[in-house]
This record gives structure tokens, sequence and C-alpha cells, in this order.
């Protein structure tokens, strides 16, 4: 089911479009926004509020790699794997992340306080090597100090 | 406004890197360029012409010329309706970090830029399509839209002035395909991001199938500055026919990595000598990308072309999005173009063959190279792979902008990837 | 017509087409996948790429697609440049690389457009060595097989299932070479055409899970032509047999007919044939007889001289000619319930009077304005659902035609059209699976409907009758008027003839063109043979009259209440029934005659649309079926040729009939048709006149069509083909090379001939017969049957797969009464039936649906005054 605060939210912005099937994308994230994810559950609903049929729904959910169609720890590191980065250690980066929580792209912490995932260029690229962390950018990243950026997320 | 320094984009970023408030802009000028038009009684086709005037070209790339689409668009009483306007802020090219400063410095300067641009095509509804992990951008637009309807820029008649228009900011669920321009266009119609056939073209079949002209966010910004200082002035500001600034910016092992404003055409030299400090101690100029990871790669030997739409064409490449990525001589070009080509794999919507089988295809040869199971005839396997990516192989621009550093790595650094065969390892490993 | 130059000799091709359309329409060989005749082009799969040239001084030239280039007058392409050659090969390399290579255990392998392109390419030896990605498959249902890990990602199946067809449960998911096509979660396909997937898959990521359950070689399959059974409309298909069974039904393209596709239940209803249920020798008193036997004892039946027929809408012309002849016409009785009988009288009479016409579908997906007066075409006459899905698209084609946008830029039409809909008005008692592509629907009772189409017919006319003011009739006519080809679509579901001629009302006001759909394959026949009705046929056994019955391929359970047809037969002194299947009524038969099938006899059915379709026997049973006019017809019919001779000379309204199909004595190039492709495995006739080793293959003296590969290797008429092959050519995509013009009529005709065409001058006048508005009684219901295209029609509920998904018979009813799923007793005539009652809101008050044709529901004359209690 979906909250009444969840449904108030997607009907403000499909007030946006011309077409509520358009809303969809918006719908998906207002729920993962609450949920963390898209359960299967959730994208019924969605679909069912939407008028949209879940296969169409979920068409659109995968093909976009911001919606989660997995469950993901409390906090989302996304670690750019772009092309400046790659030049400026983020190598050595995800290697100290993967190693420091025990996780590789596309795992979660067994605590479930963090899921790992790359990601495109985050145009933090003259303070590369960057990542984000939820809706934090974390740039000029040194190996050494991952620890201690990543201590504030509990 | 009027421009001391010929820095219209950037000059009134606070220095501390907030944002531009609405009073402030409104001091430095900003604003003036709407009433210009809407109580100064322009038409919108004397704003499309001032803007082809002023020769303004795309700033996401393909370097378009922007009054030239704005006139694509259908007018009159049996032109379909309603019309949108869409500010690509979908700034997700690989190296390229020159939209998000302009978002999150000085967002008024879009929503003006942008009610110009809407009043030029008669558009009734605007987007700002954002890219979904620009979450600063987004909160700083989301206020500064808020304040613009406050202050009657936004809505129904502007200024008094008749003129309605909505703006509502959308932020993207991922995938670099959304900056191409029809895919964002499906993506804003809840669609999966697939490029579209053209023609029909965007200004006349656009945004749920209605006339849409579709605009970067450099290039929106700078509008407002055309209509305030005239076509003339900003022709001038640019060193070559090409007009205006430019946002330049400089990545990878460079004393000062940055974006700078600076006349368009100023040579690659100048900004990565002079404004990004040279090659940092102990390492060596190898080559770069000048405009994001889709142009192709350019040597020492060009180092004095100006970076504009017109000039580095002749020498191979492309002014892009203007943002440099530096290839240094303690980085594997091989290295480098896997990992370009594992982005653009990745980032394949999987419409045409080419692109969604080639690319991975490459990016696993690539691997196997970087991991020292290269074989011989790779080489040549990854030459045939660019030739299937040129313009018109493929259905839109993805692979043929990886095929550009690919072809160019394979051109200049060939030596490096023939040692990865011959000796079966990476040397910089 | 445009001039295109190809490798520099010029072509004349259809400047309103592509260049790929073209090229295989000059019987040029050029690859592709995405673009599909019915579906237009979108340039995903990149495969047909050509060279094409600015001017004949242009040497470089650039790589174009032809799918995406328009043929326009002058253009210059090469298709043998080495250069766009290589790229094609590279493309199939593509496409291949993560393709498992299974062909041996691969269902579509011999037949697979994904082999013969890649044949046809020159892609021969695989250079990707990595590994390749898998898919978990899901389970779609009874009727459809999914293997994902053979997907090319060509976008051909959510084109086809989504946008043509207008699915909802089928899609693209993931992008980058990982794009999976398949459901949100397993389950049962829901859109009624889904077995077109099996042919619009370009390899076999969609198969048919039914030929699955038997599977054969297309190359081990005896094909014939066919004309499906399991409704009106007379689809064409080809059958295909191995061993004695039937294998599976493919489309028989018919550019007036059903195009390149089928529905469901005429795709996969063809296991009725190889049903457990199936008669296969005359039986006699409970014990199998010889067919002599057999034979003998119908004689002496006959010559007492109280013999009776009784025939059959869904038994061939021929059939039900060599009864009639048998019994003499005076004693022969058409086999459909009086009511039945007297509307498809109703609608051949209209059609023949005109001035309006009876289109074919193809015509029908030309309308621009759709009236369904009466009609849940979807689960009636289903392919026909499909046309009119095509129909709401023809006005909005006009904006892209405004825009310029070439028609088959499919994509770039889509984009613009967006989802415009052109009129469509649906009144019927309960809602229909094309209501969501409706503009405005009408719930009312049959009376109400037809009510409602005599007010629109005033609409538009003031000098037809007025049934008084009807809110939804205006509009309705209004669009109508305004269109440039409106049709109007009606039919026997209702049992009203109201309702047939407010529809006729409607078509001759608006000067439209009129769909009628009559109950069964060979409604229209049999009506135009015409007979003494049913219940004379009771009368007369009643009024001892007549001892001997003779059933031709005809339950009539389903025709009459249980309790009548009981007196009936158990009246009858002498039962003889014929049929396929071991029916209730052939149980009561003293002698039951093994009556072939579609695929082992040949006939004639007239569908719908007034056309007369041949079929053919597929293969020759190793058992006693055989044709029912083979069983009834005198000695002298040695061949179908000389019964549909004998039909012409005392049934002259038929007389065109013969020309249906060319005769049994029609060669091709003076060789006979081969049934089986070339490659049957271990079965040639090539030394049977001087061997002996094999059996020389069954003669044929019924059509010009042998049992064996040998024959002619050249095309045969439309009304003739086994099966489509041609050289590089073994998918059934080799269709191409049989039309004049890809997606155009075929080369040699197009099956059928239609014997129903409006006079040349007349006219009727204005039906008046309006009903009176439909007053709910207290206590009771009006019942009207629920058509369900997995449950109403007989046949094909004897195929497993259809069975499995034919709903459970039920009683639907507006809210308010009963709940959901709560079983009740519903009592209509004499009869009461213990079922289930559905929900169905919008169902009018004091109306209330039955399942139509599911068993023990059968025999209830629909509409009908029932009561509905709640169980004890």
């Amino acid at each position: 089911m979906l909250t009444r605060e969840e449904i108030s939210e997607i009907e403000v912005e499909a007030a946006h479009y011309p077409k509520r099937e358009a809303v969809c994308i918006d719908a998906l994230k207002i729920v993962q926004r609450r949920r963390g994810w898209v359960s299967d559950e959730n994208l019924r609903d969605i679909a069912a509020h939407l008028g949209v049929s879940p296969t169409d729904l979920d068409s659109v959910a995968t093909f976009y790699n911001l919606i989660f169609r997995r469950p993901v720890g409390r906090h989302v590191i996304l670690v750019c794997d772009s092309v400046s980065c790659w030049i400026m250690g983020h190598e050595r980066i995800r290697k100290q992340i993967s190693q420091g929580l025990g996780i590789e792209f596309g795992e979660t912490t067994p605590d479930n306080r963090f899921t790992l995932l790359p990601i495109v260029c985050l145009g933090c690229c003259d303070h590369a090597p960057a990542m984000m962390v939820d809706a934090d950018l974390h740039g000029d990243l040194d190996p050494q100090e991952i620890d201690t950026r990543l201590e504030k997320y509990k | 406004m009027t421009v001391t320094a010929e820095k219209p984009l950037t000059r009134d970023m606070c220095p501390d890197g907030s944002a531009l408030g609405l009073l402030a802009y409104e001091q430095a000028g900003g604003y003036q360029a709407i009433r210009r038009i809407l109580k100064g009684g322009m038409t919108p086709q004397a704003v499309t012409n001032e803007v082809k005037e002023a020769n303004l070209r795309g700033r996401g790339g393909a370097g378009f010329q922007t009054g030239l689409k704005w006139s694509f668009v259908p007018r009159g009483k049996d032109a379909p309706s309603p019309t949108y306007l869409v500010v690509n802020a979908d700034e997700m090219e690989p190296g390229t970090f020159k939209d998000r400063l302009l978002l999150e410095r000085n967002p008024h300067q879009l929503i003006e830029g942008a009610i110009v641009a809407g009043f030029a095509i008669e558009a009734d509804v605007a987007y700002v399509f954002l890219r979904g992990e620009y979450s600063l951008a987004a909160e700083r637009l989301s206020r500064a839209i808020a304040e613009a309807y406050e202050r009657h820029y936004l809505g129904k008649d502007i200024l008094g002035s008749g003129y309605a228009l909505e703006l509502h900011l959308h932020l993207s669920g991922g995938r670099y395909i959304c900056g191409d321009e029809t895919g964002l266009l499906n993506a804003l119609e809840g669609k999966r991001a697939n490029p579209r056939s053209k023609p029909p073209f965007p200004p006349v079949v656009g945004l749920f199938g209605k006339p849409t002209v579709v605009n970067n966010v450099e290039t929106i910004s700078c509008v407002p500055h055309i209509i305030n200082n005239g076509a003339a002035w900003f022709r001038g500001l640019g060193r070559t026919n090409d007009a205006g600034t430019k946002l330049y910016g400089a990545s990878g092992k460079v004393k000062r990595p940055g974006l700078w404003e600076l006349p368009m055409g100023s040579t690659i030299r100048e900004i990565l000598e002079e404004h990004a400090g040279g090659m940092r101690d102990g390492v060596k100029f190898r080559g770069l990308l000048p405009g994001g990871s889709s142009t192709p790669f350019i040597v020492e030997e060009h180092l004095d072309t100006p970076m504009d739409f017109t000039s580095m064409p002749k020498v191979g490449s492309r002014l892009g999005t203007g943002t440099m990525i530096v290839l240094d001589d303690q980085t594997c070009p091989v290295g480098m173009t896997w990992n370009m080509m594992r982005f653009f794999g990745r980032e394949s919507c999987g419409f045409c063959t080419p692109c969604w089988s080639g690319l991975g295809w490459a990016e696993r040869i690539l691997q196997s190279l970087e991991e020292g199971l290269g074989k011989p005839g790779d080489i040549e396997k990854l030459e045939f792979q660019t030739k299937m990516w040129g313009p018109g192989t493929t259905f839109c621009a993805l692979a043929p902008g990886a095929a550009d550093p690919l072809g160019t790595a394979l051109k200049y650094f060939r030596d490096d990837f023939e040692r990865h065969i011959s000796e079966h390892r990476c040397a910089w490993r | 017509m445009a001039t295109v130059y190809i490798d520099n000799k010029p072509f004349q091709m259809d400047p309103d087409q592509n260049l790929l359309h073209g090229c295989l329409s000059q019987g040029l060989k050029l690859p592709y996948f995405c673009w599909h005749p019915a579906l237009g082009s979108v340039g995903a799969c990149r495969q047909c790429a050509v060279k094409e040239f600015k001017d004949e001084h242009d040497e470089q030239g650039r790589i174009v697609m032809s799918c995406m280039t328009a043929a326009a007058d002058g253009t210059r392409i090469s298709i043998d440049d080495a250069e766009v050659a290589a790229f094609r090969a590279a493309i199939i390399e593509g496409l291949m690389l993560n393709h498992p290579h299974d062909c041996p255990v691969c269902d579509e392998g011999g037949e697979c457009h994904l082999q013969d392109m890649t044949v046809m390419s020159g892609h021969d030896y695989r250079r990707y060595e990595f590994d390749k990605r898998t898919f978990r498959n899901q389970n779609l249902g009874p009727l459809v097989n999914h293997e994902m890990n053979r997907c090319i990602q060509c976008y051909r199946c959510v084109r086809y299932y989504r946008d043509y067809a207008g699915g909802r449960d089928l899609n693209a998911f993931a992008s980058r070479d990982t794009v999976f096509f398949g459901r949100h979660e397993d389950g049962i396909l829901e859109n009624e055409f889904s077995g077109n997937l099996v042919e619009v898959c370009p390899t076999g990521v969609f198969t048919d899970k039914t030929l699955k359950r038997h599977y054969a070689r297309k190359w081990d399959q005896q094909f014939a032509p066919s004309v499906c059974v399991h409704c009106a409309l007379g689809c064409n298909t080809d059958a295909g047999e191995r061993y004695g069974t039937l294998r599976r039904i493919v489309n028989r393209y018919n550019h007036q007919v059903n195009g390149y596709f089928l529905c469901d239940r005429g795709r996969f209803g063809y296991e009725f044939v190889n049903s457990r249920q199936r008669v296969l020798q005359p039986i006699l008193d409970g014990q199998p007889v010889s067919a002599a036997r057999a034979r003998q004892h119908v004689s002496e039946k006959v010559a007492a001289g109280r013999a009776i027929g009784i025939g059959s809408p869904r038994a061939s012309l021929e059939a039900n000619f060599a009864l009639r002849t048998l019994v003499s016409p005076e004693h022969f009785h058409t086999g459909m319930p009086d009511a039945e009988a007297g509307l498809v009288e109703s609608m051949i009479a209209i059609l023949r009077r005109g001035p309006m016409r009876t289109p074919t579908l193809r015509e029908i997906e030309e309308c621009d304005a759709v009236f369904i007066l009466g009609e849940d075409i979807t689960n009636v006459a289903p392919r026909m659902a499909l046309s009119v899905r095509q129909a709401i698209r023809q006005q909005p084609m006009e904006i892209a035609k405004g825009l310029k946008i070439p028609l088959w830029l499919d994509h770039g039409v889509r984009d613009a059209l967006q989802d415009a809909r052109g009129p469509l008005f649906i009144a019927t008692p309960y809602a229909t699976r094309l209501d969501e592509a409706a503009t405005a629907m009408f719930r009312g009772a049959p009376d109400d409907l037809a009510r409602l189409g005599f007010a629109v017919a005033h609409a538009l006319d003031p000098r037809a009758p007025s049934p008084g003011e009807f809110p939804l009739a205006g509009e309705i006519a209004r669009a109508l008027k305004a269109a440039r080809k409106p049709l109007v679509i009606a039919g026997a579901s209702c049992a009203s003839n109201a309702v047939i001629e407010a529809a006729a009302n409607v078509a001759r006001a608006a000067q439209a063109k009129l769909a009628f759909i009559a109950p069964e394959c060979n409604s229209v026949g049999a009506a135009i043979m015409g007979g003494r009705p049913l219940s004379a046929a009771f009368q007369a056994v009643r009024e001892g009259r007549a001892d001997t019955v003779i059933i031709l391929e005809n339950d009539l359970y389903r025709r009459a209440p249980a309790a009548e047809v009981d007196a009936f037969l158990n009246t009858a002194a002498h039962v003889i029934a014929l049929d396929h299947l071991d029916t209730p009524t052939a149980r009561k038969a003293d002698l039951i005659l093994p009556a072939g099938t579609f695929a082992e006899s040949d006939g004639t059915f007239v569908s719908s649309e007034g056309r007369a379709q041949r079929f053919f026997q597929v293969f020759v049973p190793q058992n006693e079926v055989s044709a029912s006019w083979r069983w009834l017809g005198p000695d002298c019919w040695h061949g179908l040729d000389d019964v549909l001779v004998a039909m012409s000379r005392a049934l002259p309204c038929l007389a065109a009939v013969k020309n249906a199909a060319p005769s049994a004595a029609f060669r091709v190039a003076g060789a006979k048709i081969p049934r089986s492709p070339h490659r049957e495995s271990g079965r040639t006739a090539a030394l049977v006149n001087i061997d002996v080793s094999e059996p020389a293959p069954p003669s044929d003296p019924d059509s010009p069509l042998s049992f064996s590969m040998e024959g002619t290797p050249e095309q045969p008429p439309g009304a003739l083909i086994p099966f489509f092959w041609a050289p590089g050519w073994n998918s059934i995509q080799a269709v191409n090379t049989y039309q004049k013009e890809v997606g155009g009529p075929l080369r040699g005709g197009d099956a059928g001939i239609r014997i129903i065409e409006p006079a040349p001058a007349g006219g009727q006048a204005y039906f008046s017969a309006i009903p009176a508005a439909f007053e709910p009684r207290e206590g009771e219901w009006l019942l009207v049957p629920i058509h369900q295209i997995f449950g109403s029609d007989e046949l094909s509920l004897a195929a497993p797969g259809i069975a499995e998904l034919a709903a459970e018979p039920h009683v639907a009813v507006g809210s308010g009464a009963f709940a959901d799923g709560e079983k009740v007793e519903v009592t209509c005539a004499r009869d009461t039936f213990r079922i289930p009652v559905r929900i169905r809101p919008e169902l009018p008050p004091g109306v209330a649906g039955l399942s139509a044709g599911l068993p023990p529901l059968t025999g209830v004359r629909l509409p009908e005054w029932g009561k509905i209690a709640r169980s004890k």
C-alpha cells in the first residue's frame, strides 16, 4: 500500500505532466526515497495507482540505474568509476572501500549499513576521485581517510 | 546588465560557493533581459533572430546553432499546442562538470535564460531535466524556481505581459543516454530513454508529440546576456568565429584541475598550461580528450588549436563539452580506454546492435588486454568495431562517441596496445 | 513509381515505401530483423544496411539503413559493395555474441529467420571468445514457450505485442546487452494474439509450446493449406502433421483476410484433432464395425425411406451437401437452432440487397470510424479485434501525414501520434477487451442496443425511423459521418434480429461498410445451402413421420435444451451420428461414424465475409476416419470435384464455390504441389515405380496436392500453399517471396472467392421494427451469452492448452444481489445449473450473463429469462 504522503507527493508531480504515466519515474523515486528501494509489491501498487501495467512500469524501472529494484542498505555509496576519477585513482578508492566494508559493487554490508554501487561521472572531475554517499558529494578522496568520511553514516 | 569583465556566466557567482540569490542576481542586473523582451515589445521572432545573429552554438557538445533550432518550431495559429522547452541539465559526459557550476551557483541565470528561450519559441511549459545525482543543484534550483514564481517571473502573465510559462524541475532516474535529446524526451514522458527516430525532429514532434526545443544549461545561461548586450557583443567575446565565452575545464594529473570561463577559441595550450598550471610534477603529458569522453584524443602537436567548434575538427577532434581529460605518462592508455568502453557499454540503451553488442565486446577485449590475456588480432577487432560505430551505422551518437576515443587511442597509443599483447601484461600495473 | 538504382541497375519502387521494402519486393536478398511488413521500420538491428551514393560520380558512398531510408526517385544504392556487405556480416556476428548456438535442440531450427539471415549475410566464423549472458526463462502459460538466451534484441516481440496487438504484459527490461523481453513475473500471456510471437520472433525465444509437446521439424512435417474452424472469420492456416498426429497450425498469409496474424484460439485450438475423445472407427450398437458394415447400415436405414438428416454450421458445404443428397432436400434440416438460422439468413439477405458491402479483414483495418453493435468481438471473432485495433489508428495517421512523416517510420509515427485514437464505439451488454481503446461505450440489454442502433441511423438520416432520444447516438452519428471509411460491426451474439436490422440501418445511413459476424465457421455456408428448420426435425420424429436421424458433425445438446434433445434422440428409432469427437449426441447414436476433421478431409467453408474457402486434407489417417461427404455421398463421387460439380448443379447459388480453389486436375508446371518440404526425412517416392522397398505415398484424388515431397518447385496459387519456403528462406518469413509486393497480395492470388456481394442497383428500405425499451422483470434476469475466446468454441475446448485457459462456467451479474464467487442456482427453461457468480458491475439492471458454450450450459438458448437463487 502506498502511504497517503507518497500518494500526495506523486500527485503533486503528476500535475506537472499532461499524461499520467509520465510521472512514473518520479513516483518510483518518491517511493524509493521513503523505503530505500522499490519492491515488487511497491511496484505493483504504484502501477495500480497510475493505471499502468506492472510490466510496463517494471520495464521503465529496470532501465534506470537510480531506481533500486533490490534492497539496499541504509546508505548508498556511489563511487564514480568514470575516466577522470579512474585516472586519479578510482581503483584504490574502490578497493579501500571494499576492503573496509567487506563488500563489492552491487553488495550490501551484512549490518545493512552500506550498499556499494558504481556511478557515472559525478561532475566532480576537478576534485577526483569522487563518490556520493546518499545526497552528499565527496571529492578529493584519499584512501587513507575513506573510513573517516564514512564514519558519520550510521 | 553591464558587463565589465568578459565572464558573463560566472562573473557574479559568490566566491564562497553558495548560490547567487534572487536579490543578488537582480542587483547584478538579473531579470533585465526578460523585462527587455516582455516590456520592451520584442517579438519572439526578434529574440530568435538576435540569438541566431549572436551565433550561439549548443554548449552540450553538438554545437548546433541555437537560434536556428528555435526557428524550426512551428508558429502561428495553426501550430500545434502546447510547445515545450526542455533544459538539458543531465550532465553525465565523463570528465564534464561545467553545468553543475552554473546550476549550483547561478540558478536564476538559467531560469531567466529559460524564460527568454521559452518566449522565443512561444513555449507554454518548460522542464529542467536534471540528473538525479545533482542533489545540491536540485535543492538550489527548486528554491530559485519558487522564488521566480513568487516574483511573477514564472507562471501566468509574467510581469503583466500576458506571456505565461510554467517551469518544472524533473530529476532523472539515471542513465547517460538521457543526455541524448530524444532519449531525454522519452525519459521525461516516463518511458525507457531509447533515442527516437529523427526525423521527425523535436522542434516539430517532441515531448508528448508536441514541438519542443531541448537546450543545454550553458547554452540557456548565455541567452540573457545576449539579450542584454546584443548579438554583436556576444560575437565579440569569442576569439574566433565561434561566439561567446565558454566554460573550459581540465581534469586528470594537471596542477590545478578546474573550470574557467574564457573567450571561445582559447587554445588548448593556454587552457592546459596557463589555467590548469600544466602537468603535475613528475608526470608528462601524453594526450587529452578535449571535451569529455566521447571526443577523439589529441596529442602534443595539436595543443595550439583553438578550442572551438570550427577548429577542433581540423585536428580530428571536437570541442564537445570543452572540459578536457588529460592523459599522462604514468597512466595506461589501454586502461583508460577500457574504462571508457566499460562506461559506454554499461550506458548503451540496448536498442541498436552495433552499440549494445559491440561495446560490450570491445570492453571485454580491452579488459583482457589489461589482464595480460590479449591476443594478436585483438587490435584489429577493436579497430573494426570503431568502424561499426560510425554516424549513421548506429541509431544515435552514443556509440560514435565511443568510436572517437577508441579509434584515436589506437592511432596515437598503438605501441602501448601492442606491448600489452606481446608482453602479456600491462606495464603500468 | 520511383526509379532506384541498385548496383547501377534501375528498379521501379513505391516511393511511399522504404528501400528495404522495395528491395525485398524485387526479390533482392537483403537481411533484416527488426523490420516487419506489418510493424514498419524502427532501425534497431542495423542489419539491412546498404551503401547510398549521392550521384553516379560518388564512389565513396555512406552506409545507411535501407529500412530507414525512403525509396526516393533517383536514389542510388549498393547492396553488393564490399564494405557494406562486411558491415552486414559483422552485425550478424554482433547479434550472435550471446546467442547459444543451440539450433539442434531449438524448436526454431530449420525454420529460423536468424539462421537464414546468417547464411544470407555470409557470417560464418565466431570470433567472440568471452562469456555469454544468461537469463532465467519465464513460464508464459500453456501456449507460448520462452527461451530468452536465444534473444537478439530486435524488439519485434514488444512492438508486435504492445504496439500492434495492444498487450500490456510483455515488455523490455533492463538495458545494454542484457535486455530481457518478458513479463513482470511468470504468468500466462494475457493478450489473445500472443501466439503470433512465435512467428514474429526471428529466432527461438518465443516458440509454440503445443508443438513442443509433440515436436517435429518443419522439414519433417507434412502440411496442407487449411481454414480455421474455430470462428466464422475464415483465417487461412497451414496445418502440419507427422506420424498421424497434427503438430501445429501456422499462419497462411491471405492479404485480404488474416494477413500475418492469427488469434490464439485459431493457432492452438487444433489439438482437438489429436484428442482422446476422437472417434476413430465406426461403432454400431457399442461395437466397432468395419466401414463396409457401417455403410451398409446407413444404406439400409435410408432405403427404408423414413430417414431425415441434420446438417451442421461447423461441417463443410460438401459434407452438408452429401447429407442433403442422401436424405433428399425435403428431409434435410439445417443444423442451427431456428432462431440462429434466421439471424444468419437475415444477415445474408441484408448483404445481398446492399448497398452496404461486407468488408474483408484487411478493409476493416483501413476503416477510420468503427461502431460495434452487440458483439464482444475479441471473444467471438478474435482476429477482427486485431483489425479494429489497426482501424482506430487511421484517423490519427492524418497527423503523421500532415507532418510528412513516412507512415512506415513506425516510432516516428508513434511519437507524433502519442496515444491518439480514432473513433470506436462499442455497445454491448457487458464490458469488452476493446473498451480500453474505445471512444465511448454503451451498456444495455439487446433490445436497448438495437434501439441505440436505430437512433444512430436516425441521427444520420432523418428518413430512418427513430426510437426517440438517445444520448450517445448523436456523437456516434457525427463520428461515422465525418469518417472517410466508416464501419459497422454486428452479429448473432445478442440473438436479436433487431440488432442486426439496426446495424443495417446505421450502415445504410452512414454509407458504411457492414461486417456481420456469424456464429460458426460455416454458418453462412449452411444458411445459403438452406434446409428445413431444426425444430421441424424434432417435430417429424415426435409425430412419427421419421424414424431414422442422421446427424452430421453436430452436437445437438449445444443447439437445444437437454430435455428436448433427449426426447428427440430417445424417440428416434435409429440415430446415426458422424463426428470428430465423442460428443453427448454421438454417445446417444446407434451408429457413430468417424468424421474427418479439417486435417483429414477436404471441403469448403463460407466465412462471415461471404468468402468461400477450401481446406485440404493434411494427411491420410491410418484408421477409418474419413471425410463426412465420403461416408454419406453416392458411389459415383470419386473425388471432391465430383461433389462440387453435383453441388453446383443442385444449388446454383453455390455454383461459384467450386472456384474457391483450383480443381484436383490443376498442375503447376505439369506437377502436383508437394505437401512436404524438400528435406522430409526418410520419405521419398522417387523410385517407387520400380521398387517395392517402400510403400507408395498415398494418392490424392481430391486435390492438386501430393502426399510427399515430390512435385513442383514453383509457387502455387494462394489457395494451395501448404507451407512457405523459398531458397534461402526456411522460416515463415519466406512469405515475402510469395507476394507481388511485400505485405501485398499473394502472387498467385489471395485464397477464396466472395459469394455474397450487394445487388448492383439496389438497396433496401430502412428497417422499422424497433423493439420496445428493455424492462427488467421482478425476480427474473434476462440471461445473455458471455463469450470467451477460450471455452465458448466447441472443438477447441478439446485442445488441452485452450481447455487450461477456459474460464469456469459462471453467471455474471451486476453488483448488489450476490457476492463474487458465491454458488447459485440458475434456472432457465426447464434446466437448473449450480454455478458460481461473477460480479460484473457494468451489466445493466435486470440483465445477467451466462458463459456461452461451456458445459453444462451448452444447450441454453440465450437470451432467455431465468431465475438466480442462492444455493441451498
